[in-house]
């Protein structure tokens, strides 16, 4: 194991000195570079808001991995987010950051886009953001071809606002706005935004961050909209209502529903909800749909500041 | 000296905000406002600039803010009903310190109400449509020619004071075609936008206001990295829920609009004397100016204050023209909006009586002149 290492202070802002934050890598983690995507965290807007168990830091952390091979300062990086805990996210990595209204980041990214078309813009949204409230930016985005990466973090109720159902519930599971178990039908996100034009549709979990990187990573790359739907865990929520277990419990339950995994997992404990009513579904993982069309700043004839 | 033309309404404020640099319009179309539009669309991309239609107001609105962090001189135009939907982002455009221009060209309502009718029914949904406490600059043009230079000032206004500045004019004056002659904007007509004198450094404060009360705010992408929020902020514009802070914040924010006032002085016809105070902005002073040269006529000594911006108050012209006064009229196309404020800065001393009308169509100079002959023969004044 590597020893503890100090990030060096001028690359991140000087805050972690300040706050004599010695940063060392996971243990563990042998990988060449590991931990240096600390150097585009915001130190000064910590300690953050996210729960312990939650997937989205786990999802957050795997974006800065893949982030941090790329760019060595984030200045021409722009990351838009919505409202809620997935959104909170975007205020910790050092970047031209802009935590927009309920549901809307998608159009904030838009004119943004347009108006500046050399910037790489990353939207980062929720299932409550981007499907419900949102929804309707998300397919225009999409149709649009707009050249954003939009990253999903689809676990499958309102956290911020204390466990709300949201459209992406598994019908039956409880929630604090559906008691009695949930009536509808959740959305197949990665199905609906390749019906409305995206270019790049994937799937990953919080589960397989290699996965998620090496996808992330390739949504970054695609020119045209880019979207990649997350599943992470809600275990203060969703885990709780549903006694689901802890975050470790909620992410064997993302395996299981892996389908292309799941014969590994045979001998790992089966959840049980409670009641059994709501079941995981297995959904497909991986890059669903990959096309190429001008996008629409190609279309615009927007070519943007050369760098 | 700019050539006269005959030019619409829309086509002025258009036209004008191509003059003041706006390079960047994201809409949606809704009657009477669609002209503005559709001119754009011809004329930016030819230009440099952007141009697109959004799926719906939100968006639009959603998508100017975004530009206008992009650098550009950013604008929406609509009416009332997308005005509504617009109200949420306004806000946070007032709170992040967004500079952007909002045309709203005034309709019946409420609802889709009278969808090609004028109407002054916006005047209150411009200063309190957004939730909390807005801080809000609202301009009201009264004729085609100063459609074009309010437009200008308001692009002016909105990048100086980073605020979103509203311009409202109701479906008449859009669609009306008079003679006039748009003049280039001067430099300092122009302005220009609030930004950092500090260069990038981790240390450095994105909201941190300037003497007027502006904050420096950065464009996105200019080697500044730093963060924007909807939240209460902090001078770093990192979230923090600190009462006196929050209360500072939104006294900032207040006090930096009333550069508008001085900036946008009404006009006053024939008030120096004036027992009779008639107060009108838009198409409606227009009438109200034809009213009291009848009214002079017939030995009513009567002058009007035509206000051209509603919001921040303009308090002082309005108690002046009120001091020598026995009556005020306001009359506007509404139920009574702007009204309510004439009311309460006329504190009971002087008399108020509007002359409101809701119905779609312009208040007359003949109805106006027989309101206040009216009035003061029924001793309302006394």
């Amino acid at each position: 194991m590597q020893a503890p290492m100090v990030v060096d202070g001028t690359s991140i802002g000087g805050d972690e000195q300040q706050r004599g934050v010695t940063l060392a890598p996971c243990p563990g983690d042998e990988r060449p570079g590991a931990g240096s995507e600390k150097r585009l965290l915001r130190y000064a807007m910590m300690p953050h808001m996210l729960c312990p168990g939650c997937g989205h830091g786990i999802v957050f952390e795997a974006m800065l991995r893949v982030l941090a091979e790329r760019y060595e300062t984030l200045d021409t990086v722009a990351f838009v987010a919505g409202i809620g805990c997935s959104s909170r996210v975007v205020g910790y990595v050092d970047a031209c950051t802009l935590h927009t209204t309920h549901g809307r980041p998608l159009t904030f990214a838009t004119g943004l886009k347009l108006a500046r078309p050399e910037l790489d813009v990353v939207v980062v949204t929720g299932d409550g953001d981007g499907l419900s409230i949102g929804g309707n930016h998300l397919i225009h985005a999409a149709r649009r071809n707009i050249d954003l990466t939009c990253v999903l973090f689809n676990n499958e109720i309102y956290g911020m606002t204390g466990g709300q159902l949201a459209p992406t519930t598994i019908t039956g599971a409880y929630t604090s706005t559906s008691p009695a178990g949930n009536h509808e039908r959740p959305f197949d996100a990665a199905k609906l935004v390749e019906a409305a034009g995206a270019t790049f549709v994937a799937r990953a979990q919080s589960y397989r961050t290699q996965v998620f990187e090496d996808i992330f990573a390739r949504a970054l790359d695609h020119k045209g909209f880019s979207f990649v739907e997350v599943m992470t865990d809600c275990t203060e929520y969703f885990g709780r209502t549903n006694r689901l277990g802890n975050g470790a419990d909620l992410l064997f339950s993302q395996a299981r529903a892996e389908q292309a995994i799941e014969t590994d997992l045979a001998e790992r404990p089966t959840l049980t909800p409670v009641p059994p009513k709501a079941v995981r579904p297995v959904m497909e993982m991986g890059v669903l749909h990959e096309s190429r069309r001008p996008t629409l700043e190609e279309a615009m004839g927007l070519t943007g500041e050369q760098r | 000296m700019a050539e006269r033309q005959l030019v619409q309404g829309n086509e002025a404020c258009a036209r004008a905000a191509l003059a003041a640099g706006c390079s960047f319009f994201a809409g949606y179309p809704i009657s009477p406002s669609s002209e503005i539009a559709e001119l754009l669309a011809r004329e930016l991309p030819g230009r440099g600039g952007v141009f697109i239609q959004m799926e719906d107001e939100i968006a639009s609105m959603g998508a100017v803010l975004g530009g206008s962090l992009g650098g550009r001189r950013a604008m929406t135009a609509t009416s009332g009903p997308g005005f509504t939907l617009m109200q949420e982002h306004l806000g946070y455009a007032s709170l992040a310190e967004i500079p952007c221009v909002v045309v709203d060209v005034m309709r019946g309502g409420p609802s889709t109400g009278l969808p090609t009718s004028p109407s002054q029914g916006d005047v209150m949904q411009a200063r309190w449509g957004s939730h909390g406490d807005r801080a809000t600059i609202a301009l009201a043009p009264g004729n085609v020619a100063e459609v074009y230079t309010l437009t200008v000032e308001a692009f002016r206004l909105a990048e100086a004071l980073r605020t979103p500045v509203a311009v409202l004019y109701d479906e008449v004056i859009g669609h009306m075609r008079e003679g006039v002659q748009l003049p280039a904007p001067t430099a300092a007509q122009l302005g220009r936008r609030t930004g950092p004198i500090a260069p990038p450094s981790p240390d450095f404060l994105p909201y941190q206001a300037n003497k007027a009360g502006v904050a420096m705010v950065p464009d996105f992408g200019r080697g500044y990295r730093f963060h924007v929020t909807g939240l209460m902020h902090d001078e770093r514009g990192y979230p923090m829920s600190d009462h006196a802070q929050v209360a500072a914040l939104l006294e900032r924010l207040e006090r930096k609009v009333a550069a508008a006032v001085p900036a946008v002085p009404p006009e006053r016809y024939r008030l120096d004397d004036a027992d009779v105070v008639v107060l009108a902005y838009g198409i409606v002073a227009r009438t109200a100016r034809a009213a009291v040269d009848t009214l002079r006529e017939q030995g009513v000594r009567a002058g009007l204050l035509r206000t051209r911006l509603l919001w921040p108050l303009p308090v002082a012209s309005v108690t002046e023209a009120l001091s020598g006064a026995s009556l005020a009229v306001v009359a506007e196309m509404n139920r009574g909006q702007w009204a309510f404020e004439v009311q309460r800065l006329a504190g009971g001393h002087v008399e108020v009586s509007p002359y409101l009308k809701a119905g779609g169509s312009v208040i007359t100079a003949e109805e106006l002149v027989e309101h206040v002959l009216f009035a003061t023969r029924e001793g309302v004044g006394a």
